[in-house]
């Protein structure tokens, strides 16, 4: 079972990133559960979500110590590293993180993503760097569910951006071999 | 048709537009909004009404109204403005008119927040608003059995012509998961005969109402309506049991306290504890059996709610001091996490006084 816990600001995307692994798990016949953080918002704020996939029907939805955590921004490494679960995963994004973590007993990948999208023409598609990241590293789902996936939360006039999130995704599996 | 990944609030409006349901009335608050704007959208496409009201008191008396005329019709809200549709909703028992009435509960009292909570249980399941009576309560814990059960919400409502509530909380109306609508095949209220359409000359004019200035004219109506919560509670009653058969302590939850208690529960039986769960679906009429053929043998009850101890007075009168009735409960909009409900079956397992 995989209990992923995915925090940044607002407006980074983490919401649909986790949606994403949602929906592509249960393409793949997994069972899924998102759960948003929704708390009273400001923008520029915090934002996370938890995501579960599972070979079980998901009993809670609620992810207090994640085998995988994707953090986006600083506020979200300091709150989310310490509760990673041992032997687990920690993505972050080294373009806005200075912190590295100390912790031995967690896998932890830093990724300049921002900088990469910012390289791949958009700033926008730094979380599906990292996605792409958290599917090399886990190998839990496959980049067709993840591409499939994207064509349902993507609304038809915004399917233009497909090419630039599949190449991202293929950048990000890619960043996790040879270390960025 | 499929799975698919929906909302929880969606899945409540969409389950209710398969039971037949074309009127909504409501008025928006988080964290149920969802489910005002899908049944704004939704319900012109089935030919349906739907009218955002100009407050919760506004929206459950246009739900009467539209009740009155046989159709099936629902509204929604959160704590705050369920409380404000309180009294429409004595008006809908006393003039025995079939509604559904959501309430996707936040932390409390007052204005509170707007996290997950079950501090409204006393509320919907003991009354609520003023003269004797009772509603029907369901309480679906996944978002699939959100569909099965707003299904039977409305057929419960029918059957019976009493208010219906459906009680869910913010975690379940803003998670999501794949579910699937297996029913495709739209459900209609049936015939009633006591609807006020118009006569048409073709018989005797109809009245609802829930007025009754003769005393005793007044007390034989309160008789047939307790007649018909006995029926309700003879008939109606839904749990689910989990590893009851050989259990030392049993846990009970239900809801969204369900779900991640069942997760403590499987923790602990891996660790060799004997634990089983109580999951009431129907918190009123409350299911005593469960506990009736359990009380002489296990060690003890716990119930783990996300309120301060409000399920857990039905649970000790259905246990009725035959063993030992725990509690444990967060409140205000925290939800409890699965290590410390594991940490409290642990300490109460180990016989630490709690």
């Amino acid at each position: 079972m995989e209990e992923i816990l995915i925090a940044g600001f607002g407006g980074q995307g983490v919401m649909s990133m986790g949606q994403l692994i949602a929906y592509a798990g249960m393409k793949e016949g997994k069972y899924v559960s998102w759960l948003p953080s929704y708390g009273p918002e400001q923008r520029g704020g915090t934002a996370n979500c938890a995501v579960v996939v599972s070979g079980e029907q998901v009993g809670s939805p609620l992810v207090s110590q994640p085998t995988t955590a994707i953090v986006l921004n600083n506020p979200s490494y300091y709150k989310f590293e310490p509760t990673v679960r041992p032997g687990g995963l920690l993505i972050v994004n080294a373009s806005l993180i200075s912190k590295t973590s100390e912790r031995t007993d967690i896998k932890v990948m830093n990724l300049k993503a921002t900088e990469l999208a910012n390289e791949l023409g958009n700033p926008k598609i730094a979380n599906m760097i990292l996605l792409g990241a958290f599917l090399e590293i886990t190998g839990i789902l496959s980049d067709e569910s993840i591409l499939e996936a994207l064509k349902k939360v993507l609304s038809p006039e915004k399917h233009s951006l497909l090419e630039i999130n599949k190449r991202a995704l293929e950048l990000g599996r890619l960043s996790t071999k040879v270390g960025i | 048709m499929g799975k698919v990944l929906m909302k929880g609030n969606e899945v409540i409006a969409e389950a209710a537009v398969h039971a037949g349901c074309k009127y909504f009335f409501g008025y928006p608050i988080t964290p149920q909004s969802e489910l005002v704007a899908y049944m704004a959208r939704r319900l012109p496409e089935v030919g349906g009404l739907f009218l955002q009201a100009e407050s919760e008191v506004a929206a459950i008396n246009m739900v009467y109204g539209a009740a009155g005329t046989g159709v099936r019709v629902m509204t929604s809200s959160s704590s705050p403005g369920f409380s404000l549709k309180q009294e429409g909703i004595s008006y809908l028992v006393g003039a025995e008119l079939p509604a559904l009435i959501v309430n996707v509960v936040r932390g409390g009292p007052g204005l509170g927040n707007i996290q997950p909570a079950q501090s409204d249980y006393f509320q919907v399941t003991k009354g609520g608003g003023h003269g004797d009576y009772h509603t029907p309560v369901l309480a679906p814990s996944t978002l699939q059995e959100i569909i099965e059960l707003t299904e039977a919400a409305f057929d419960i409502a029918d059957r019976y012509r009493t208010p219906v509530i459906l009680l869910g909380d913010g975690m379940l109306g803003q998670m999501m998961e794949p579910v699937e609508f297996k029913n495709l095949t739209e459900r209609q209220p049936g015939e009633k005969d006591w609807t006020t359409t118009g006569t048409r000359g073709d018989g005797k004019p109809r009245i609802i109402t829930s007025l009754e200035l003769n005393a005793d004219a007044l007390e034989k109506r309160n008789e047939k309506l307790q007649h018909k919560f006995a029926l309700i509670k003879q008939n109606e009653v839904r749990y689910e049991t989990y590893e009851i058969e050989d259990a030392d302590y049993i846990v009970t939850a239900y809801g969204t306290a369900a779900r991640i208690a069942m997760n403590a529960i499987n923790n602990a039986r891996a660790d060799g504890l004997k634990i089983g769960m109580i999951r009431p679906i129907t918190l009123w009429p409350f299911p005593e059996q469960p506990f009736i053929e359990t009380r002489d043998k296990v060690k003890g009850y716990i119930s783990v709610e996300m309120s301060a101890g409000q399920m857990v007075e039905d649970v000790r009168l259905a246990v009725n001091g035959k063993a030992p009735v725990t509690f444990f409960g967060r409140t205000g909009g925290v939800v409890p996490t699965q290590e410390e409900i594991y940490e409290y079956i642990m300490k109460v397992a180990g016989g630490v006084e709690v």
